[in-house]
């Protein structure tokens, strides 16, 4: 087949369109949004005394941060899936979360006596915590893998990881209102490695899912 | 200029986008030369065919023009979309060192195959199922109207579309996989 002939063939289906990516990415976000509400209301839901945590400086630092990740996470995973576009300047923004959340620990260890370091930093949720980030982003995780195969990364491997990444902010989200364990101690480890884990298995389904 | 022809490429695929088979093919024309070049600049040593990312680069940036952003450049995209295939076509052409010996004894043993192109998509196509294969290459080689290929096959319009935009796909999602 000469070139032209495909010109010819790609020509006679310019009708066929597919949803562009940009809304597709809005789609993604707000049924993983519910996938994992629906998980986390059924699974394990807010803790009892959740309206009064809500005033506690700790708790609503666990809101803060991984927020913060999640659209950080959401904003690189776009650029991502696009061939072309400026990875580099969105990728700089992911320093972002860890940077508050070191401040946060830093903090921590000076407020709180040396004594219970020990038992705020392993809290009392570690295998729930564990357990449950993982198992709310599985949902998400795979309507982001569905998402970038309708879009175009060139490099599917870490855009993968970058969806895991997303799922875990989200997830983390959610299961942060159920943890009764505060300290940013506690989150800056176990949150850490329970996202870790969905960025790893984004990392490997990513590089076989999203080829094209 | 490259700012002028940034700008016409962004113009011809806007106007693809909203429709315009016309501006579609010249996009496409002009993205094929550009890639062209590309192509013959980064394939130093050979083994890989500059046409074939031509044709490929060509399919993957129809299956993937929803990812372009009307008011982003087209360049830079069209240049990840042709870098991208370029380094996939040398990836492949290692794993496929390996299997030469069979594919020959293949080729020898079914004389039909050697009616068929040389090219990387001409094999692709000839993998299609035959509906499919028929449609695609009445419209391509033989440079039939879809109406033309309706009525060549008995088909409906909607059909022949149908066919054509699966068997488009399928090819695509054949050079797709490692």
């Amino acid at each position: 087949m000469q070139t032209n002939d495909l010109i010819n063939a790609l020509k006679a289906d310019a009708a066929k369109q597919a949803m562009p990516l940009g809304y597709a990415w809005w789609v993604a976000i707000a049924a993983a949004t519910i996938v994992a509400a629906v998980a986390f209301f059924v699974l394990i839901g807010p803790r009892p005394d959740f309206a009064a945590a809500a005033h506690t400086l700790r708790f609503l630092l666990k809101f803060i941060v991984m927020l913060t990740l999640t659209v950080v996470a959401f904003g690189l995973l776009r650029v991502l899936s696009r061939p072309g576009s400026n990875v580099r300047g969105v990728a700089y923004w992911l320093v972002l979360t860890p940077v508050l959340l070191g401040a946060a620990v830093v903090a921590e260890l000076f407020v709180v006596p040396t004594d219970q370091l020990l038992t705020v930093w392993w809290g009392s949720n570690v295998y729930v915590c564990l357990t449950f980030i993982p198992l709310i982003g599985l949902g998400p995780l795979a309507i982001f893998l569905v998402a970038l195969r309708h879009g175009a990364p060139t490099r599917p491997g870490p855009a993968g990881a970058v969806a895991g990444l997303l799922a875990g902010g989200i997830a983390a989200t959610f299961y942060a209102a159920h943890c009764t364990d505060d300290s940013p101690l506690f989150v800056a480890t176990w949150y850490s490695i329970a996202i870790a884990g969905l960025v790893v298995l984004g990392a490997i389904l990513g590089r076989r899912v999203a080829r094209w | 200029m490259n700012g002028d022809a940034e700008k016409e490429l962004a113009t011809l695929l806007r106007a693809a986008i909203a429709g315009d088979e016309g501006a579609y093919a010249a996009f496409l024309g002009r993205t094929a030369a550009i890639v062209r070049g590309f192509a013959r600049r980064k394939i130093v040593q050979g083994g890989v065919d500059p046409e074939d990312i031509v044709q490929e680069t060509l399919l993957a940036i129809h299956m993937k023009r929803h990812t372009w952003i009307s008011d982003a450049p087209v360049l830079p995209w069209i240049y990840a979309i042709a870098r991208f295939k370029l380094i996939d076509a040398f990836r492949k052409r290692g794993h496929r060192v390996e299997i030469e010996i069979g594919d020959i004894a293949e080729t020898v043993a079914q004389p039909e195959a050697e009616t068929v192109s040389d090219r990387e998509i001409g094999r692709a196509l000839d993998g299609l199922a035959p509906g499919q294969r028929s449609v695609v290459a009445a419209i391509s080689v033989e440079g039939r109207s879809i109406g033309e290929t309706a009525e060549k096959f008995g088909m409906t319009e909607t059909a022949v579309r149908v066919a054509l935009h699966r068997g488009l796909r399928s090819i695509a999602r054949k050079f797709g996989r490692s």
